[in-house]
């Protein structure tokens, strides 16, 4: 090639200028990934033990203390939202699927779950408190489990939707053709051959509400002591992970640290999981 | 069999027999007709209740937020004060952290993105592509709450002491830019709080751009290849002016989640009801406000002001994102008739 003509030269320099600055551009991005995990496990390692899992949340000034209160409340609530988001999720997103693939109302209720998606989770909880908490005029696990779920839901309805729509409309017509009413289709042909696609939108929904804090701010609350009455204010690993974050006292913070610890490798553990062990099995 | 005689004589009960299949038919028919109906039915419920839902949101924030328009009328939105020993509110200060911090986050959000989508679509090795994809991914997968501790405890200070007094002393002299860069460096403000939302929008920005670079044609970038263009040169002058509504929905749903991030965003800013300009100082965002002080506002003109903020977010983030998804709508009509 010739090297000597300027032009060639200068698209030669711009190219690699290019590929040297996307190549930076992905070694941030997985140094932030790196960082960030590292952080994690350089200040939360040491707060891990057995502990954490068996003692409460201590008082202020108080020495030990674990987070028994805050795991279990979390997985209460978690599960709670889990399953009652996923019979919702599902069933909405079969209609769309099935029946909204072209009239209007489908289109808007696409629409709407895509904006829903990424509304603010904050304003969830708001929304949440206005509705039920300023109504019963007490915070709740209850209430914390809806804020979840409605955060849940979306992500639900979003990939049942677009798992049931990569399903060939000759398996339908097959089914169809054996004489079976459209329900029988829908659920036993049509959902169960995307199984595992829709198991894998639960689980991304599971990860996604497993970390969220601020929907809980106003919903859950915080609960210093074991509770396991989700009528009641309700210890929570991200809202004590906040509290204690930003306490002044190192016994706190430390707990802090290995709370995130303990809800990040989950998230990401679940994450993971979605898109290993699932997706091979979904038709292309 | 027809033909058999005795068939004449069995006429009338074949015909019976037939009669009650035709009808046991027609009964299962009608069943599963009905089963269908109900079916119908109960799964539009379920997808209305999303629509409900969303419709909730928007009358619950709008009751909630009356009074405080009420009281200030429009104002609102202009006025800066906010003070709650006073109960006098405005939203200015938090609207402004708001739009700041998601700027911010997108203008060092977006370059990032775009060299991650394109050293996934186009440099990287084809085995190497899915963890790689997968690793930025897992970022978005980090909670909210683990940026903001990340941010405070290690970001921050790093910040404070390396960067931003190197800021100070370069861009910082510069006439009129340089206000922006001056005052105390504390390492929580406004600009980390940006930084720090850049990094959680890149893994969401860099998967839409990555999505809609793979829908190009092979044939479109084949065809500059052989022209002798660059890798460069294809992706500049081919690749982007293809998907340019697909990047721009892609940025626009990065700046979505950046303005509606609460924690953190909290953990950095500062929580501090001034306005300045310069970007080091602390400062406050909507969401950081709600966040902060909605358990504990106890006037209703202070409870229903915070009501006012949520509903402004809200609002804003519905334009952004229905922006996003029909600039992202075009894009997928054009992958369908590629």
């Amino acid at each position: 090639m010739n090297t000597r003509n300027p032009v060639y030269r200068k698209r030669l320099l711009a190219h690699r200028i290019g590929i040297v600055l996307s190549v930076g551009a992905m070694a941030i991005g997985l140094a932030m990934l790196a960082w960030i995990l590292w952080t994690l496990l350089a200040n939360g390692f040491g707060a891990l033990s057995l502990n954490m899992f068996t003692g409460d949340t201590p008082a202020p000034g108080s020495e030990g203390g674990g987070l028994r209160n805050a795991i279990v409340g979390s997985l209460m609530m978690v599960g709670l939202s889990t399953l009652v988001s996923t019979p919702i999720g599902i069933l909405a997103g079969i209609y769309l699927a099935e029946y909204g693939e072209t009239n209007r109302f489908g289109q808007i209720t696409r629409f709407v779950t895509d904006i829903m998606l990424s509304a603010p989770s904050i304003v969830i909880g708001l929304f949440v408190y206005a509705l039920y908490v300023a109504n019963v005029k007490h915070f709740s696990g209850y209430a914390g489990t809806i804020a979840l779920s409605l955060i849940a839901i979306p992500v639900v309805v979003r990939t049942t939707d677009n798992m049931l729509r990569l399903v060939p409309n000759s398996l339908l017509e097959a089914a169809f053709a054996l004489g079976a009413p459209r329900w029988k289709v829908a659920m036993l042909v049509r959902l169960r051959a995307v199984k595992a696609g829709v198991i894998t939108g639960v689980l991304l929904a599971l990860a996604r509400i497993s970390g969220e804090t601020a929907p809980l701010l106003f919903t859950a609350l915080n609960n210093q002591f074991f509770s396991s009455d989700m009528n009641a204010p309700m210890a929570n690993l991200p809202v004590v992970i906040y509290q204690f974050a930003m306490s002044p006292y190192d016994d706190w913070r430390s707990l802090a640290w290995g709370g995130a610890l303990l809800v990040t490798f989950t998230v990401l553990f679940l994450n993971i999981l979605s898109r290993t062990v699932f997706t091979q099995k979904t038709p292309r | 069999m027809s033909a058999h005689p005795s068939v004449a004589l069995d006429k009338p009960a074949s015909a019976a027999i037939a009669d009650q299949q035709q009808a046991a038919l027609s009964k299962t028919m009608r069943n599963q007709r009905m089963q269908d109906f109900f079916f119908h039915k109960i799964t539009f419920l379920f997808a209305a209740s999303v629509l409900l839902a969303l419709v909730g949101i928007i009358i619950s924030l709008a009751i909630g937020a009356a009074p405080a328009f009420k009281e200030f009328g429009l104002s609102f939105i202009s006025t800066v004060e906010w003070d709650p020993v006073e109960d006098k509110f405005g939203a200015l200060i938090a609207i402004w952290g708001t739009l700041a911090t998601s700027l911010i986050a997108l203008a060092v959000a977006f370059p990032i993105s775009f060299g991650i989508a394109l050293f996934l679509t186009e440099i990287c090795p084809v085995w190497l592509r899915r963890p790689m994809g997968t690793a930025v991914e897992l970022l978005a997968g980090v909670p909210s709450i683990i940026y903001g501790m990340w941010g405070l405890f290690v970001f921050a200070p790093l910040f404070a002491d390396h960067v931003q007094p190197l800021l100070k002393s370069t861009i910082g002299q510069l006439p009129v830019i340089g206000q922006l860069f001056q005052g105390p460096t504390m390492g929580i403000g406004i600009l980390t709080a940006g930084l720090i939302l850049a990094v959680m929008i890149i893994p969401f920005i860099s998967s839409v751009m990555r999505d809609v670079f793979e829908i190009v044609p092979t044939v479109l970038k084949e065809s500059a290849y052989g022209l002798g263009c660059t890798k460069w040169e294809v992706v500049r002058k081919v690749v982007l002016p293809y998907t340019r509504n697909g990047v721009v929905g892609g940025v626009m749903l990065g700046l979505g989640r950046a303005l509606g991030e609460t924690m953190a965003v909290t953990f950095v800013i500062g929580n501090a009801h001034e306005l300045s300009w310069s970007l080091f100082s602390a400062g406050n965002s909507i969401s950081s406000t709600l966040a902060n002080e909605f358990a504990e506002a106890a006037s209703p003109l202070h409870v229903s002001s915070l009501f006012a903020l949520a509903l402004i977010l809200f609002a804003i983030t519905f334009v952004v994102l229905s922006a996003a998804k029909l600039m992202l709508a075009g894009m997928s009509r054009k992958e369908g008739t590629k």
